[in-house]
């Protein structure tokens, strides 16, 4: 049985599967990142966290970016019949809004970078340099964009725990392929 | 003595510099102490994309002592406070003072011992010698140019080139460039 890259009506394809995971890995993992390195004494250590969380945070973007493309481009299957109508309208709401928050965290990060006095440059994973947003540093916009990255953080990490205990209650109480779809690739004989 | 290089002012705004400047090393000679309210300690880091951290010493003290005869045997010290680093922004000079760069609660001076001086033109010399800065010591240069020199005060523009990883300060690399421009201005009054 061959892997499928691309979904089926039924199933989803590795791409997607990778995209969900890969994602679900880094948004997870700078939320972490996030919360240690503006806790930390070492400043030095801080200061080398905060970059990594900037290049993992411009990763996200172009993942985000190129997920939504593939999602766009893709077919999608459907809910199983068995999924009642209160999920089957909100599941479709929550998963905008997740990926509105994979947006607007990296999104928001990349404000609060370029409007920060510290004109600290952005170079992702010491590879390239990432210009600045065009908005006026300052003091103000600095604290505005930190509480708004900080605001979307928790509202983001929240909403993945409600995803992550919809597909746990799928599995384990509902029983159906929620879950492991999007775990195990569709095929070609499909 | 004060009357000489008086004496050589007056001739020296006819000369040209150079030539005024070699006549002046030699009625140089004698020992100079710095004089932080007419001396700086600026530093410029580049950073990728343009621009870069510019920053100053606020305190630092030292010593010129220029030989008469030989001014190879002639010395430079000093001692810089990093506690007084300043860039403008409070939250760089917290960063710098602790212990990602200077640790100036453990490490509170930045020594410069020099060890040799040869002159490069009648202005100009290169002075060599041992830095020290959070422990560590390393050789290193500047160079020294003649700026002025009257009734008992000699000024120095010096500049150099530090690699700042040498001392355990490498942080932030290579956002911020691994070199530290240096670009004093010294001005030592005859004590």
């Amino acid at each position: 049985m061959q892997a499928s890259i691309t979904n089926t009506p039924t199933r989803y394809g590795w791409a997607t599967i990778l995209l969900h995971w890969l994602i679900a890995l880094i948004f997870i993992g700078q939320f972490g990142l996030g919360f240690i390195m503006v806790r930390l004494t070492s400043q030095r250590t801080a200061f080398e966290l905060i970059q990594l969380h900037k290049s993992f945070g411009f990763l996200l973007l172009g993942l985000v970016m190129l997920r939504i493309a593939w999602r766009l481009g893709n077919v999608w299957p459907p809910l199983p019949r068995s999924v009642g109508t209160l999920e089957r309208r909100a599941a479709p709401l929550a998963h905008f809004a997740l990926y509105a928050f994979q947006l607007a965290l990296p999104l928001s990060g990349w404000a609060l970078v370029s409007v920060s006095m510290l004109e600290i440059p952005s170079l992702p994973f010491n590879l390239f340099i990432m210009p600045n947003l065009p908005l006026a540093e300052s003091d103000g916009a600095e604290s505005f964009w930190a509480a708004a990255h900080w605001y979307l953080a928790y509202a983001g990490i929240a909403l993945v725990a409600l995803h992550a205990a919809a597909a746990l209650r799928h599995h384990f109480q509902l029983r159906d392929g929620v879950l492991t779809r999007m775990i195990t690739p569709s095929s070609d004989q499909e | 003595m004060y009357t000489r290089i008086l004496g050589f002012a007056a001739v020296a705004a006819c000369l040209a510099m150079p030539v005024s400047a070699a006549v002046a090393l030699g009625d140089a000679a004698g020992s100079y102490s710095i004089s932080p309210a007419n001396s700086s300690i600026r530093f410029s880091i580049g950073k990728v994309g343009g621009g870069g951290l510019n920053g100053a010493f606020a305190r630092f003290k030292g010593s010129i002592r220029i030989d008469n005869g030989d001014v190879g045997r002639s010395q430079v010290n000093f001692t810089i406070f990093p506690e007084s680093v300043g860039t403008g922004q409070g939250r760089i000079d917290a960063f710098l003072r602790s212990d990602a760069v200077f640790d100036s609660a453990n490490s509170p001076e930045i020594q410069f011992r020099s060890t040799s001086v040869t002159r490069t033109s009648d202005t100009t010399a290169l002075v060599t010698g041992r830095l020290t800065a959070r422990g560590k010591t390393f050789p290193e240069k500047f160079t020294a140019e003649l700026g002025g020199l009257k009734a008992g005060t000699i000024k120095f523009h010096v500049t150099g080139k530090v690699l700042r990883s040498r001392y355990g300060m490498d942080v932030g690399t290579p956002i911020y460039s691994n070199i530290v421009d240096f670009d004093m201005t010294l001005t030592g009054k005859r004590g």
